[in-house]
């Protein structure tokens, strides 16, 4: 291999396994499995066994799912576990159901915030907040767990909770 | 025999129950809001029912199921156990199904017409999340809802797949058969009438003909693609017999599945063994009708079979 170039293009509509590392890589831009595990453990501190049970697979144009299940080459399905992870965008932007299902695991780049300020970020508003840590994509929890993924920036928490899962919780 | 049209279906299964008039008025009543716990996000019930009393929220366990609750709000969706993904909106029998089928972690499972997803992400539940649950509907528009009762309960170990039931093949996935095959087949839904009362502004002889060859249809190939030893459960939520024990005497004809007689935790009446000029296999008298008013539910039907070789 020598580079993206002699790669093929990445089909959406196709469900395919993570390559484990660069080597093994087929489809342009596709991110390896290690990148996908070091990612979760850099940015959240989540341990790199928690994946040891799951496969990583892309379907849509950056969309990385986690299976749980024991299928070698499933074809033609319309989804293969969860969406944890949006990829191909300069900075990766973990999912909300990925975040509630695995980041509890997280150490680091937790925002834990009061219930009233959950419920603005859950109705999928952004609020003005102070945060010492890095910007970026950052889980944000309340006393009950991990509730979703917010966009910190200049003050801001933005929400990133998906216009079919908002909520308004008053 | 030909039977008149009626424009009071219920009328129908006046013979079939004990007390008609708690029946009647079962019916009329709307049914409780019920959710079922999610054990992928939180292992103690106990503590779902601590966060909407903290809430002011009366929250109602359900004598047969400990890990179902009535809750007394308007909205179940819109409030902290639900957004956290640690409860599903689901009415109380319908959370009869999974528990029979009795999925263990591991196995491969089929829950043939999945959408939306309440049996779905319960099968997964109780599997753990280990192991691998095909859930597949025929129904392109529904299964948005599918997928995304997976994704908001967290569910990792579900392969959705839109194709027809009738032909689905385990080895579409490398497999050669499925451990345990849940059908919660397509139906007339007269047991759905407190939920929707307008369930039978649409009620006909014709359509439950009709649907009645396709139950055959799913149930037939369910056994087919389940390996010697494994369990198919099915289920509708309707009293038609022809929905429900006729489709069961139809299976046995093929010899290679039996019924058996399920545990399942709640009041409920014996399948019946005769309907109008139709006389069953005796063994469809182990199957499992639940009436509304046994335990204050939606209506069900519910048979266990284990597939012979």
């Amino acid at each position: 291999m020598t580079g993206d170039g002699e790669l093929a293009a990445n089909d959406g509509g196709v469900v395919s396994r993570l390559p484990a590392t660069p080597a093994d890589r087929t489809v342009a831009g596709r991110p390896t499995r290690r990148a996908v595990i070091e990612f979760f453990a850099r940015r959240y501190g989540i341990p790199r066994a928690t994946f040891d049970g799951y496969s990583l697979w892309e379907k849509g144009a950056g969309r990385v799912w986690a299976f749980g299940g024991d299928l070698q080459s499933p074809q033609s399905v319309e989804a293969l576990g969860l969406p944890v992870l949006r990829v191909r965008q300069d900075h990766w932007k973990p999912t909300t159901d990925g975040a509630q299902r695995f980041g509890a695991a997280a150490t680091r780049n937790v925002l834990t915030v009061d219930r009233e300020t959950a419920a603005t970020f859950f109705r999928g508003e952004d609020q003005s907040l102070s945060w010492d840590g890095d910007w970026g994509y950052l889980f944000v929890a309340t006393d009950l767990g991990v509730l979703g993924v917010g966009l910190y920036v200049h003050g801001e928490l933005r929400s990133m909770v998906p216009k079919g899962r908002r909520r308004d919780l008053r | 025999m030909t039977e008149a049209v009626t424009d009071d279906p219920l009328s129908r299964y006046v013979d079939l129950v004990e007390d008609v008039a708690a029946f009647r008025e079962a019916c009329e009543r709307s049914l409780p809001s019920v959710v079922r716990v999610n054990p992928l996000a939180v292992a103690d019930p106990s503590r779902v029912v601590e966060v909407y009393e903290d809430a002011g929220i009366t929250v109602d366990g359900l004598d047969w199921a400990e890990n179902l609750f009535a809750v007394d709000c308007d909205r179940p969706g819109n409030t902290w156990p639900y957004v956290h993904g640690w409860v599903h909106g689901q009415e109380a029998v319908s959370a009869l199904p999974a528990p029979v089928l009795d999925p263990a972690p591991g196995e491969r499972v089929l829950d043939l017409c999945a959408a939306p997803g309440s049996k779905t992400t319960q099968i997964a539940g109780l599997q753990g999340d280990r192991g691998t649950v095909v859930a597949n509907d025929v129904n392109l528009g529904r299964l948005s809802a599918l997928r995304s009762n997976c994704d908001r309960l967290g569910v990792t170990s579900a392969v959705v797949t839109n194709r027809d039931g009738r032909h689905l093949s385990p080895s579409a996935f490398d497999l050669e058969a499925f451990d345990r095959v849940l059908v919660d087949a397509p139906c007339s839904c007269e047991g759905t009438v407190r939920k929707n009362p307008d369930v039978f502004a649409d009620w006909s002889l014709d359509y439950i003909d009709r649907i009645a060859a396709e139950q055959r249809r799913l149930l037939d190939q369910a056994v087919s693609v389940t390996r010697t030893g494994g369990t198919v459960v099915y289920a509708t939520c309707t009293f038609a017999p022809e929905e429900n024990e006729a489709v069961v005497d139809a299976v046995l004809d093929r010899g290679d599945c039996r019924v058996v007689e399920p545990e399942v935790p709640l009041t409920h009446a014996d399948g019946v063994p005769r309907w109008r000029d139709r006389t069953f296999d005796p063994a469809v008298e182990r199957c499992v009708r639940v009436y509304p008013h046994h335990n204050d539910t939606g209506g069900f039907f519910l048979a266990e079979l284990e597939v012979t070789g």
